[in-house]
């Protein structure tokens, strides 16, 4: 294989690999500055309780978060060399704004964070918990903003010619509120809270099903429940202002997220399909000029399609990026209507008498993560062949003098590596889940005396 | 080109660069040596206090490297870009390493069976070590200079260049350091036959460190030509070697009289004046072309705009003050011995 088609594949993978944690982190964060901050208002244990289970779940998901995020921010360098001296200018200063406001605060918090109970008082403890919550949050915003960049350039000027072009900064504020990066941070982070909240579902309906911990976990319930129920709805609106932005910015990867070829017609919104991207047809359920509606409120006002591009200019996968597109929203229409039923059964005081809920819940885990994961895809492989789009292409953007050889062996190195460490945190998270918040034979209360 | 305090921003940025990974060497240092250590704890409790020592700590320090290799890209892409891609196997298996240390840390005290524990402490000891050897070996390879031809692209060999004499010296001189400062470190965090253990293994730590960086700098002197051109066209320099040499020979008397923090704080500055001496000997080279000089990375043509950097210099002194502050409360809240809980890993 050659040396671009190693270099992408090792970075999906290691990306991929990467953002099952980072997410997990800022939803878990969020739910345990909710949980402190119930327990040090109301000085019911029970918070207490919930807040330490989670803080060592918390723990093992921040650490590997980290362990390969470092990994991300050489692989730049590494293989992406032309790609680095390109944008180094303006992505660079996003990142050095990340290393020192985001991951120092949350770095040093974390330490107190986990290790701090016996140290510091419930009142610094519980600022660490938000500091370090805070300083995820704040590392998600100067990665989308570094990456939105490159979806939707702005405040910058070309400079140089060939070999040593380059993109340079000229207004900092502008590159920083390009035209898509505040609407891609708020609907990452609602994902991100979306991955925190179902694992907090997931493992509370389990402990109900089996009949263990049921007050902790009705309580911890709830709490996950109302993030979720409000979260999922508003990724809604984030989610579709987000697409009205690719409709101005990037037509051809709008076009592609339906499949939409013709030139200039109204174009069709789908529930399910297929393309193919040779008779340029796609087979499935659709809603006749929804794409249209959804765009410009009117059903047939026409949406430029794949065909107004060269060839060359367009993504190369357009199946893939409509599969990867349509999952990410049948998931995010389910978890709408889940959420929904829930809370209303919530407010029918019937919540935990429907056991079959419970069981969807404890498996609904998997979901978020999988919209996270496909969203990227679909808004990654829409970009292409782009690398910053309109000005680099991904085949001129990585290290010209690494060979495939090297890529192949740090890949394979990759692959056995990041399968161990999965393993790990499979295992481990399984067997705290399983150990339990507290001592069941003991009463909880009982349980704080020896902690 | 624009200036702040006479100095011209290429020049700032080197220096900012410059603290952020003499930060690095310092703070990771002493966790990377305490790793170096670990298999010359025969207990098993041994193990574990020392891992606890740099419990709370090791994450925040490993933030230098974050922030070090996000300022190293921002501020010179082209020196980012390049270096990271010629050494691309060093760099890679030191990224890998990063990731078997930490999880060696979190998942080495998680069960209690005994070829577990074993299994992880050879993996914390073995990715410590090679971490502080490889980078010795990258510094080794900056210092000796890249085949670097046109347009910043590299034509030396791919795989096992980067190990030659030169580097695996430099690298064991780094492992030696950093074993010290480890060895200081736990010193000043553990108690009672750990404690007495580690005084013993700190005099073998200095004799391997005095050795290595005697033979390092001879074999400096003799085959890597130019080396001294600098301090002849500026002889003050030569104080940096001299205070290095005054810093390290202060700290068997400090570590005598048990005052484990000023200790640390010495070979800490040995550490420090040993790295400004590199950072001066390059300057304003970055990557020295063996090719042509002409090829050479510098800090000029590797350098970002100058508004970029100045929006950058902005971001440091906003973000510099917060970062010592965490820092600050951070050591305040641990400092002291190891102290095991349910927290502890």
């Amino acid at each position: 294989m050659d040396t671009e088609i190693l270099a992408r594949i090792q970075f999906a993978f290691t990306i991929a690999f990467h953002y099952i944690y980072p997410p997990l982190s800022i939803g878990i964060g969020l739910i345990m500055v909710i949980m402190e901050g119930l327990y040090l208002k109301t000085g019911n244990k029970h918070y207490e309780i919930l807040t330490r289970f989670w803080l060592k779940i918390f723990a093992i998901t921040f650490g590997i978060g980290v362990a390969t995020g470092i990994i991300m921010e050489f692989e730049f360098g590494t293989n992406w060399a032309v790609y680095s001296r390109y944008v180094g200018d303006i992505f660079g200063s996003a990142l050095a704004a990340e290393g020192l406001f985001a991951f120092g605060l949350e770095s040093a918090f974390l330490g107190i964070l986990i290790f701090g109970w016996n140290r510091v008082s419930p009142k610094v403890h519980f600022i660490s918990t938000i500091g370090v919550f805070l300083g995820s949050m704040f590392s998600a915003v100067w990665i989308v903003v570094a990456n939105s960049w490159q979806q939707t350039p702005a405040g910058y000027h070309i400079v140089g010619e060939g070999f040593n072009a380059r993109a340079e900064v000229t207004d900092f504020w502008a590159m920083v509120f390009n035209p898509s990066s505040v609407d891609r941070i708020i609907h990452v982070w609602q994902g991100a809270f979306l991955a925190g909240a179902f694992l907090v579902l997931s493992v509370h309906a389990y402990y109900l099903l089996k009949g263990r911990y049921i007050e902790i976990s009705k309580k911890a319930f709830k709490i996950a429940l109302g993030l979720a129920t409000i979260i999922s709805l508003t990724q809604l609106l984030s989610g579709h202002s987000s697409a009205d932005g690719v409709a101005v910015n990037q037509p051809a990867k709008l076009a592609a997220m339906e499949g939409h070829y013709e030139k200039s017609a109204p174009a069709d919104l789908y529930l399910f399909g297929w393309v193919n991207d040779e008779t340029q047809e796609v087979t499935g359920l659709k809603l006749p000029g929804g794409l249209s509606f959804l765009v410009h409120q009117d059903f047939d006002e026409p949406i430029t399609g794949l065909n107004s591009f060269p060839k060359e200019d367009r993504p190369g996968q357009v199946n893939a990026v409509f599969q990867f597109y349509h999952i990410m929203i049948s998931i995010g229409m389910f978890l709408i209507g889940l959420t929904l039923y829930a809370s209303y059964l919530w407010w029918r005081g019937t919540l935990f008498d429907k056991k079959w809920l419970l069981k969807i819940f404890a498996f609904s885990v998997l979901l978020p993560q999988i919209a996270n994961q496909v969203g990227w895809f679909a808004a990654e492989m829409g970009r292409q062949p782009w690398i910053v789009y309109g000005h680099l292409r991904t085949n001129e953007g990585f290290s010209q003098e690494v060979s495939s050889n090297q890529i192949l062996f740090s890949l394979i190195l990759f692959l056995v590596v990041y399968s161990i460490l999965f393993l790990l945190f499979l295992y481990s998270v399984n067997k705290k889940i399983k150990h339990g918040p507290y001592d069941e034979a003991k009463n909880p209360d009982e349980f704080l005396k020896y902690v | 080109m624009e200036t702040f305090l006479g100095i011209d921003y290429p020049t700032l940025w080197y220096l900012v660069v410059g603290l952020l990974f003499s930060g690095y060497a310092i703070l990771e240092g002493f966790d990377y040596g305490a790793g170096s250590w670990h298999l010359f704890f025969r207990k098993d409790l041994s193990r574990r206090i020392a891992i606890n020592a740099i419990g709370p700590l090791w994450d925040a320090n490993q933030v230098w490297l974050i922030i070090g290799g996000g300022a190293l890209f921002a501020g010179f892409p082209v020196m980012y870009a390049t270096m990271l891609s010629a050494m691309y196997i060093p760099f890679m298996l030191f990224l890998m390493l990063l990731v078997l240390r930490s999880a060696a840390i979190k998942f080495r005290s998680a069960e209690t069976m005994l070829w577990w524990r074993k299994t992880w402490d050879i993996i914390y000891f073995v990715s410590n070590t090679l971490i502080s050897f490889l980078l010795g070996v990258v510094l080794a390879n900056l210092l000796q200079g890249f085949e670097i031809g046109e347009n910043y692209s590299y034509k030396g060999g791919m795989f096992f260049s980067f190990l030659n004499p030169y580097a695996i010296m430099v690298g064991l001189t780094t492992v030696s350091l950093f074993m010290t400062q480890g060895a200081i470190f736990l010193l000043l965090k553990t108690e009672g036959r750990l404690h007495a253990r580690l005084t013993f293994l700190l005099k073998k730590g200095m004799i391997f460190f005095i050795v290595s960086f005697s033979l390092t700098s001879m074999y400096t002197l003799i085959f890597l030509p130019g080396v001294t051109d600098k301090f002849k066209e500026f002889p003050v320099f030569f104080v940096l070697p001299i205070l290095a040499f005054l810093a390290v020979a202060n700290v068997p008397r400090l570590v005598s009289k048990k005052k484990y923090g000023n200790a640390l704080i010495f070979s800490s500055l040995t550490m420090a004046f040993l790295l400004m001496l590199v950072a001066f000997q390059l300057y304003p080279v970055f990557l020295p072309s063996t090719i042509d000089p002409e090829y050479s990375v510098t800090i000029y043509n590797a350098a970002s705009s100058q508004k970029s950097l100045g929006i950058m210099l902005t971001i440091v002194l906003i973000g510099a003050p917060l970062l010592a502050g965490y820092f600050l409360f951070l050591y305040k809240t641990f400092h002291g011995k190891v102290k095991l809980d349910d927290t502890s890993y």
